[in-house]
């Protein structure tokens, strides 16, 4: 983001998170509501993106050593001789994404959990920051008329 | 919400100084160039035929877009200019001209902030920028979904056993589009990072950015309440509780379920089922069995559609962490889905039983619901993604036939009375209807 600009930038999507960085404006004269809030979103983000690269990461890696295995069950190799990677059809890793999902159910209950009570406070710090703006500018308003 | 209004009245203050320079300079190369980021051949050509108006070619590098940026002035009459390129780098600059602006993250002073390049995507600033905001508020209410909806309903109104009244059909329409367009808005809000993970939901304007979550809240809002009291007061408080439910049901019990149990097709499938319940109640003010059948027959449906939807999203499912039935029941999900097209068969053969339609529905709507019926049982013993996808096409042209169908084979009002089995209070106008 360029030296001058005034708001928050958003990135291309994290190869490993999905999640796309943000990368948050610090106004000169930040209000302490505004910088509750500005590190509620940062910590909301570091929090989003150490989960979901960790969990991504987990399921690509869970989902190589089942296909080799599975491979490996039926006499294949990951590389076969034609120099195409045998893989697994849709129905093969069905088996595969059910376990993922059962396993790491409790995890995203936390997660979720976690998720909505930060989603929540930041927009309602987003609530606050926004009318007390509103009303700095009115008084800002009617001083100058 | 509250900003961007803010942002409207607003005067001379620096803060909002770029937005009113923004407004001045802008034009309709804006909208588009907004509104098709991502489409970059929608990108090139816009910019094609733009390179004659602001001719600075550019030979350099990715990064050099942020070095242009740093030479802008807040004060100065374009400040956003769209990034010219060489043809060479079209491909490759999504640049500065997609902005979107957080609601709470305006000042007025710059910062230097450091700038971090991507290898094959740009940074946007999140500026809202108010040609975008139509397009992006469609995207959050997933208004081809509200489109869909309100049609549902509208066959609901259709189908009732009273007269054609204009104004409340446009006011029962109008409504649930509104309740619609918040319930969705509030599904998204929830969703954000779950959104960003699967494939068919990453480019959802929470997800990118485009808007901020309160602007989204504040959206939600202002379109669910006026719609409910739309409802309520405009039509009937049935209609309007109706309303006011399904959101609730949407937002805070199906959203929440997707993430916690299997049974979450279960509540959405009633979710779906509501809007024509609606546009009956709406038209007739009482729930009757008719509505109820209406319901009926788009809850069955839902199965189908949603279940084949789901065969072919496993993957992203079981990684975003949602519970559905074709990752962990596989064999359920497909049985179920062909239980409720048989059941489609069932409803259809109830309806004249229920004086909605004429005998003739029940035969005329076999073939259909016969054809998607067979589409299911392939689905259940193939259990393969071209049987899923099928089953899916099948189920978005099954649906508006046989509406279509029961339409046409709706017991006209004038056969109604010739029985003698008007609904009550009814008398009056069916002797207009009479009337030249």
């Amino acid at each position: 983001p360029p030296a001058h600009s005034c708001n928050d930038w958003i990135g291309p999507p994290d190869k490993h998170s999905n999640l796309r960085p943000v990368i948050f404006y610090v106004p000169p004269k930040e209000s302490p509501l505004e910088r509750r809030l500005r590190e509620a979103r940062q910590e909301a983000q570091a929090c989003d993106q150490r989960f979901w690269a960790r969990h991504n990461r987990a399921f690509c890696k869970e989902k190589e050593e089942f296909i080799y295995s599975r491979l490996k069950a039926k006499g294949l190799d990951r590389g076969a001789e034609t120099g195409q990677k045998a893989t697994l059809n849709a129905e093969e890793m069905a088996d595969f994404y059910k376990e993922f999902l059962s396993k790491n159910f409790r995890k995203h209950m936390q997660y979720n959990r976690d998720w909505y009570k930060r989603n929540f406070t930041i927009t309602f710090l987003m609530g606050q920051v926004a009318l007390a703006r509103a009303l700095r500018w009115l008084r800002w308003k009617k001083k100058n008329v | 919400g509250l900003f961007v209004w803010h942002l409207k009245s607003a005067g001379a203050r620096q803060v909002l100084c770029p937005f009113l320079h923004l407004c001045r300079a802008g034009s309709e190369r804006w909208v588009t160039f907004q509104y098709f980021n991502f489409l970059k051949r929608m990108y090139v050509t816009q910019h094609n035929k733009d390179l004659s108006q602001r001719a600075k070619p550019k030979s350099d590098s990715v990064a050099s877009p942020f070095r242009e940026l740093q030479r802008l002035d807040q004060e100065k009459k374009v400040i956003y200019k769209i990034r010219p390129i060489s043809p060479a780098h079209q491909p490759l600059s999504e640049t500065s001209s997609g902005e979107v602006k957080l609601a709470a993250e305006t000042d007025s002073s710059a910062t230097p902030v450091r700038a971090e390049p991507k290898d094959d995507r740009q940074w946007k600033e999140m500026k809202l920028r108010l040609e975008d905001l139509p397009g992006i508020l469609a995207r959050l209410s997933k208004i081809k979904l509200t489109a869909l909806v309100v049609s549902t309903a509208s066959a609901g109104f259709a189908m009732a056993p009273i007269p054609f009244d204009l104004t409340c059909f446009l006011l029962a329409s109008l409504g649930t589009g509104l309740a619609s367009c918040a319930a969705n808005s509030i599904n998204q809000f929830f969703e954000v990072p779950f959104d960003s993970n699967m494939n068919r939901t990453k480019n959802r304007p929470l997800v990118r950015g485009q808007i901020s979550p309160l602007l989204a809240v504040c959206f939600a809002a202002s379109c669910g309440v006026p719609g409910i009291a739309l409802l309520t007061l405009g039509v009937n408080p049935l209609t309007g509780a109706l309303g006011a439910f399904n959101i609730f049901l949407y937002t805070c019990c199906y959203t929440p379920m997707k993430r916690m149990s299997i049974a979450n097709t279960w509540v959405g499938a009633v979710v779906g089922a509501i809007p024509p319940v609606m546009g009956w109640t709406a038209a007739t003010g009482t729930l009757d069995a008719g509505a109820l059948l209406l319901g009926g027959i788009l809850y069955s449906w839902q199965f189908p559609h949603f279940n084949a939807l789901s065969w072919g999203l496993r993957e992203d499912y079981s990684r975003g962490g949602y519970c559905m039935m074709s990752v962990t029941h596989p064999g359920l999900c497909r049985r179920v889905a062909l239980r409720h097209c048989l059941a489609l068969i069932g409803l259809s053969a109830v309806a004249p039983v229920l004086d909605v339609t004429t005998w003739t529905f029940p035969v005329v709507s076999l073939p259909l619901n016969l054809y998607i019926s067979y589409l299911a049982f392939r689905f259940y013993r193939d259990a393969d993604r071209s049987s899923s996808r099928r089953l899916f096409f099948c189920s978005l042209w099954h649906l508006p036939m046989l509406l279509l169908v029961m339409f046409t084979c709706k017991k006209s009002l004038l056969e109604k009375e010739d029985k003698g089995d008007l609904p009550g209070g009814d008398q009056g106008r069916a002797m207009e209807m009479r009337l030249p």
